[in-house]
């Protein structure tokens, strides 16, 4: 009887370990999901993470398939960020500049409160679309690190050109910017 | 007798106190979270999080319930926001499974524990001395007349 207990605890004992060990290989296996901005950076062709949220600028939500066949700037920016205070209006002006061609700046709050984000669009003059992430449920597939970011996405829903990190249109992403833009409106030049 | 029926007016009046007490900002902040940096905002200097501090400040002066701030935070930020999970639903799962754990663990030292000490009594019962061949024994009865005598 005793051998008996002995030899079923050593199997649960057994059992344990083998579960953990396989949990670890999984984990290393096949928990490596990329986001979005990792595959961009290797140069792979990935398709802009699809979300549906709550607007900020008016009632009801927008998803990004509603956006689809227009060229799109996605930023990524929160009330309490500071340089996403200095790059508001080149975004504004960006949206005024190349809205006639199509393109949407498309502002993501992320991890804000609604009333503070309300309040930064207010004073910044903000116009173009934005929605509400507060719980930062679009972080992990867009591969966010940090805020503000910024994309470029083509006609049929592509992320184009390079993400950037920090404020845009300042000396050092300028180029990158304008770029991102061409390339989402479908200039190759 | 008195003294000791105000006295224990006075312990009854303080725990009905303590009961019904508005939780204070730092009772708060360590129960949530900074949804930036994970830590409890007790803990973090993030810009969001000294926000959620005012907020939360700002809310308990207006005469919020701890429930009520709790609430409105997880409605901004996600249920992620809560140091410790909700006592209902799916995230019961949380608090449960490793109760669980803990009482099969119990369940499973006990047995073993059990069925070691059944088998050193049961040893100590049917142990018996080896028997002795006969020559051996007739050697050593000789030795120890030789060693008496």
């Amino acid at each position: 009887m005793t051998g008996k207990v002995q030899r079923v605890g050593q199997a649960i004992a057994i059992a344990g370990v083998a579960t953990l060990l396989g949990l670890l290989i999984w984990k290393v296996a096949f928990d490596n999901e990329q986001g979005a901005a990792d595959k961009l950076a290797k140069g792979e062709l990935v398709h802009a993470p699809a979300f549906s949220l709550d607007r900020l600028d008016r009632n009801g939500t927008l998803s990004l398939a509603a956006l689809k066949g227009k060229p799109l700037v996605v930023n990524f920016w929160a009330s309490w960020c500071g340089p996403c205070k200095d790059e508001a209006p080149v975004l504004q002006q960006t949206y005024e500049r190349y809205r006639k061609q199509g393109l949407v700046v498309l502002g993501v709050d992320v991890k804000d409160f609604r009333e503070d984000a309300r309040r930064f669009m207010r004073r910044y003059g903000v116009t173009y679309p934005v929605v509400y992430d507060g719980k930062g449920s679009t972080i992990g597939r867009w591969g966010i690190q940090g805020y503000p970011e910024t994309f470029f996405v083509d006609r049929t829903g592509k992320l184009v050109g390079e993400r950037i990190a920090g404020s845009v249109d300042i000396e050092r992403n300028r180029e990158a910017f304008e770029r991102g833009i061409a390339l989402a409106l479908g200039d190759q030049s | 007798m008195t003294r000791a029926l105000a006295l224990c007016a006075l312990v009854a009046a303080l725990l009905a106190g303590t009961a019904t007490a508005a939780p204070s900002p730092a009772d708060l902040e360590s129960q949530l979270v900074c949804p930036v940096c994970g830590t409890t905002l007790d803990q973090s200097d993030a810009p969001i999080a000294q926000r959620m501090k005012r907020y939360i400040r700002q809310r308990l002066a207006a005469g919020a319930s701890e429930k009520q701030i709790k609430a409105e935070l997880v409605d901004q930020f996600g249920p992620a926001v809560l140091a410790e999970p909700p006592k209902s639903g799916f995230d019961l799962l949380a608090w449960l499974v490793p109760l669980g754990i803990l009482a099969a663990g119990a369940v499973g030292v006990g047995v073993i524990a059990w069925g070691w000490s059944r088998r050193r009594s049961g040893e100590g019962e049917t142990a018996t001395p080896p028997e002795l061949d006969a020559e051996l024994e007739r050697r050593v009865d000789a030795e120890l007349r030789r060693f008496e005598s």
